[in-house]
């Protein structure tokens, strides 16, 4: 950090709650998630932009949050993976991809799931060719994205089950 | 009792956790106090160190600095021998060598002092291929640059070549490939003498860790304890490298008085941890008119970089596996991994398997078109059956049925419709669609007696409240170790999935049940598993307390009454080798692994010519893997695995300069994504292997071997052009069709 910056005030709403961030204004979004929101879900896996490990919600438009300076989240409101389930019931993608074997690691899971259910706010019932189109932002070295697209196909059948 | 966990796809035991961002990796974890670390690296590959200078405006008092100096007892990163430092002294070997290490608590500050570092270097004559290793353009390691070698002899090879219709020759080479599992590696640990030492990280093999720090420090071995993070993906990554960092992470807490994490960012890592091996294979095969082979001579050489690490071992498994599952009266494999002034190659899922077998199944369709067969046909007439003998001369008593995974493959890919149809419409199209298959084995756990060596154990604790512990080293990096243990388990047990609970590999708590590689965890830790559930069981039965056909809770009533009366209910099983595996480690013969997997894949491509881009639009994995412990984990191991093959065939090139990565970002080294992956269709055949937990055998890194050579058969048979390298880049293949055209 060059001296002459300084700490700002960024208020946002994070996962509903509003929020107060003390930080330097070109802190990456995503260290100030994991460091001082204390949101440690949301990973770090190339800190360029090419892996989607990092993806959050911000109004409503999923982004790597590594390549977010913290004073572009003013005002905004931002979702990432710990605000998905609603107390303890977990969101229809989440529990997808626990049934269906969407998730290995676990290291890519939050920023995959969070771009399943962009994807899904934006196309309910997206066709293969969608699916892979919407998570190709998203690398995933362990399962050859063979599980992911099946849970994403079965959380669009149990969505339509109890719609 | 009847089966009711196993074969079931329950959900993995650690997936809520990850599906909601709770679990937690190293980087997400903080200590009071704690301070950050980093590494400063020779930029030079080889030379002589001779100045550390601190430049720069940097506070450097503030600073805690490690250089070799600071070591307690051995520099050195212990693994099979200890030839390679924690830290460079006088001597670097390789771009990337370790040399200072930093810490402070403002990492923004570190980073900038990194680049403040200048390390002076006088330099040497560096070495970066495996022609001038082999020449002995410079001697860089021992007295002749060969870490090991290895000769396999079966039969008779040089009385062979005059009874041979047709003698095929050809030579193949595989490019280094990067693991790149997405949680970057890191360490976090903490040492001072009141506690020795103790480090957290993402790691595969707990107990390589801990010996490392042992050498490093020169402690008893209590004095040292690892332990396992929730690890985002090894892939063999994980297995060596480790000990590095978490020697460096050591070091710096002991030196500073704090807790130290050290986490790579993703070009350090790309650059500096190990890759796949380079490879060259060099075949010659003698075959009968009627397409059976006679003599295979098959030479296999590995660029293992600077230092030894785990190229014996890598070497090792791609010489055993370089004949293939095929019977051949004569073959003679003759093999070296060298050495080069490149960072140390290591383990890669496969484990040097992928090598030697892209070699061989590419150069048997060479030799099918020699004799005038299908690639199948080929293939068909000389797999191997019960009764015969691999080229380390094991015989084979499994029950194997090559020739009907084969079929199964061609129906399932519509295989003779396509390749007919594909003949036909490529004569008309400028994008051409091609179809080819590989067929392959791969053994479970060690080789040889390596097993044996392991002796790994493992304990099983049943609880008062009748729920069960496994208490093993073997991690959880994504494959589903815990999951499958504790399927295991309840299984044998006759309790509940939801009863078994798996410990967090601790080598303070838990046993060495081995390093988590080599498709081992499974198979052997598995039956380690199974054997200590059944020893509880018959504990409790022998006491008196418990009677067959009981229900979950007499099990716990059993176990309560158990533990009043005589205290803890656990039970340590050790690995035994079964008396009737022999091997020979001077010949290279004999039974090389307990039990191998067997498959036929195959691959539908399509390639414009106009682009030279590949594209993989169907893909079919049939494989006899044992009894299935959970298909829906066993199917992903698979997928992900041909993804893996998919990008070591096509897209993940590694460019080296001078000994260096210079394409070390997910920008552009390559991976596969969602966009790029054909269907996986994955069929399991399942013949019950009697030694494994359930029948169950090894899968984790069979689907390396065979993906890459079925892709690369398909490209020539979709444009006639001959594959003898990978990746098939765009580039490199529009310069095969030109020269083909020319």
């Amino acid at each position: 950090m060059p001296e002459a910056a300084r700490k700002i005030r960024v208020q946002c709403v994070i996962n509903g709650r509003a929020t107060t961030l003390e930080t330097y204004p070109m802190a990456r979004l995503l260290d100030v998630l994991r460091e001082q929101a204390g949101l440690a879900g949301t990973k770090e896996g190339c800190g360029e932009g090419e892996c989607g490990a990092c993806s959050i919600e911000m109004d409503g438009a999923l982004v790597n949050s590594c390549l977010v300076p913290a004073l572009q989240a003013e005002g905004a409101k931002i979702r990432t993976i710990e605000g998905l389930a609603d107390d303890s019931r977990l969101h229809a993608v989440q529990q997808a991809f626990l049934t269906h074997g969407g998730a290995q690691c676990g290291i890519c899971t939050p920023g995959m799931i969070l771009a399943a259910v962009n994807l899904l706010a934006r196309n309910p019932h997206p066709s293969e060719a969608e699916i892979r189109e919407g998570l190709s932002g998203n690398l995933c070295r362990c399962t050859g994205y063979t599980k992911i697209f099946a849970s994403i196909v079965e959380a669009c059948r149990d969505a339509g089950k109890r719609a | 009792m009847e089966a009711h966990i196993i074969g079931q796809s329950v959900p993995r035991k650690e997936g809520r956790d990850k599906v909601t961002g709770h679990a937690r990796y190293v980087d997400d974890l903080t200590f009071p106090d704690m301070i950050h670390g980093v590494t400063v690296r020779s930029s030079v590959a080889r030379g002589r160190v001779r100045g550390i200078h601190f430049e720069g405006e940097i506070p450097w008092k503030e600073f805690t600095i490690v250089t070799a100096k600071d070591i307690p007892s051995k520099n050195c990163v212990a693994l099979l021998i200890e030839d390679q430092p924690c830290l460079a002294d006088e001597f670097v070997n390789h771009t990337e060598e370790p040399v200072v290490l930093l810490a402070h608590p403002d990492k923004y500050l570190l980073e900038e002092a990194r680049r403040a570092v200048r390390i002076e270097v006088e330099p040497l004559p560096a070495i970066f291929t495996i022609d001038d290793s082999l020449a002995k353009k410079q001697v860089i390691w021992g007295d002749d640059n060969i870490f090991k070698s290895f000769r396999v002899e079966k039969g008779d090879v040089d009385s062979a070549w005059v009874k041979a219709d047709f003698i095929v020759e050809g030579q193949y080479e595989t490019g280094a490939q990067e693991q790149l599992y997405i949680e970057p590696q890191g360490m976090i640990a903490r040492a001072n003498l009141k506690e020795g030492v103790t480090v957290w990280g993402s790691l595969q093999c707990p107990y390589y860790v801990h010996k490392a720090l042992v050498r490093l420090f020169g402690f008893p071995k209590e004095r040292v304890r690892v332990v396992q993070t929730e690890t985002g993906g090894g892939f063999g990554g994980k297995e060596e490298y480790p000990s590095m960092i978490a020697c460096h992470a050591a070091l710096l807490a002991w030196k500073s008085g704090k807790p130290v994490k050290i986490i790579y960012d993703r070009a350090e890592d790309m650059a500096a941890t190990t890759k796949r091996h380079p490879s060259r294979t060099r075949h010659r095969t003698g075959v009968t008119r009627d397409g059976k082979l006679l003599a295979m001579e098959i030479d296999f050489t590995l660029d293992g970089g600077a230092y030894e690490t785990l190229s014996p071992v890598v070497l090792s498994r791609g010489t055993i596996h370089a004949a293939g599952p095929y019977n051949c009266p004569n073959v003679r494999v003759r093999s070296r991994a060298v050495a080069t002034n490149a960072p140390p190659h290591g383990a890669f899922r496969g484990f040097g398997a992928p090598q030697s077998v892209f070699a061989l199944e590419r150069h048997l369709d060479r030799v099918a078109s020699a004799v005038g067969l299908a690639p199948e046909e080929l293939r068909r007439r000389n797999f191997i059956r019960e009764g015969q003998t691999l080229a380390v001369s094991q015989v084979i008593h499994e029950k194997v049925d090559m020739g009907q995974l084969l079929d199964r493959a061609l129906n399932l890919s519509g295989y003779h419709a396509k390749r007919k149809r594909f003949q036909e419409e490529n004569l008309r199209s400028a994008i051409k669609r091609g179809i080819g298959l590989a067929s392959f084995l791969h053994g479970a756990g060690f080789t040889g007696s390596g097993e044996e060596y392991l002796a790994s154990e493992v304990v099983l604790e049943a609880t008062r409240e009748g729920r069960a512990r496994v208490l093993a080293g073997s991690t959880e990096m994504g494959q589903g170790t815990n999951t499958i243990f504790a399927q295991i388990a309840a299984e044998t047990l006759g309790l509940e999935y939801e009863q078994i609970e798996i410990l967090q590999p601790d080598t303070a708590v838990v046993p060495n049940s081995g390093p988590t590689v080599a498709s081992r965890t499974a198979m052997i830790v598995g039956k380690l598993v199974e054997s200590a559930a059944r020893a509880v069981q018959q504990t409790l039965f022998k006491s008196g307390l418990l009677k067959s056909d009981y229900s979950a809770k007499d099990f716990a009533d059993a176990c309560g009454r158990y533990i009043d009366k005589f205290g803890a209910l656990q039970s340590l099983v050790k690995y035994e080798h079964p008396p009737d595996l022999h091997w020979d480690d001077e010949n290279y013969r004999g039974d090389a692994y307990g039990a191998y997997a067997w498959a036929v894949y195959v691959a539908e491509v399509s390639v414009d010519t106009r682009t030279a881009e590949v594209r993989v639009e169907d893909f079919v994995a049939v494989q006899e893997v044992g009894k299935v412990i959970n298909p829906v984990l066993a199917a992903g191991q698979i997928e992900g695995g041909v993804a893996q093959g998919i990008g070591f065939a096509l897209y993940e090139n590694v460019v080296w300069q001078e000994g260096r990565m210079v394409n070390g970002q997910m920008t552009n080294y390559i991976m596969p994504t969602s966009m790029d992956v054909p269907p996986i269709r994955v069929f399991f055949e399942e013949i019950p292997y009697a030694r494994g937990p359930a029948g169950a055998k090894g899968i984790g890194e069979l689907p390396l071997d065979g993906t890459a050579p079925a892709i690369a058969n398909a490209i020539a048979h979709a444009t006639g052009v001959d594959i003898l390298r990978i990746p098939v880049t765009p580039e490199s293949l529009l310069s095969l069709l030109e020269s083909m055209h020319a």
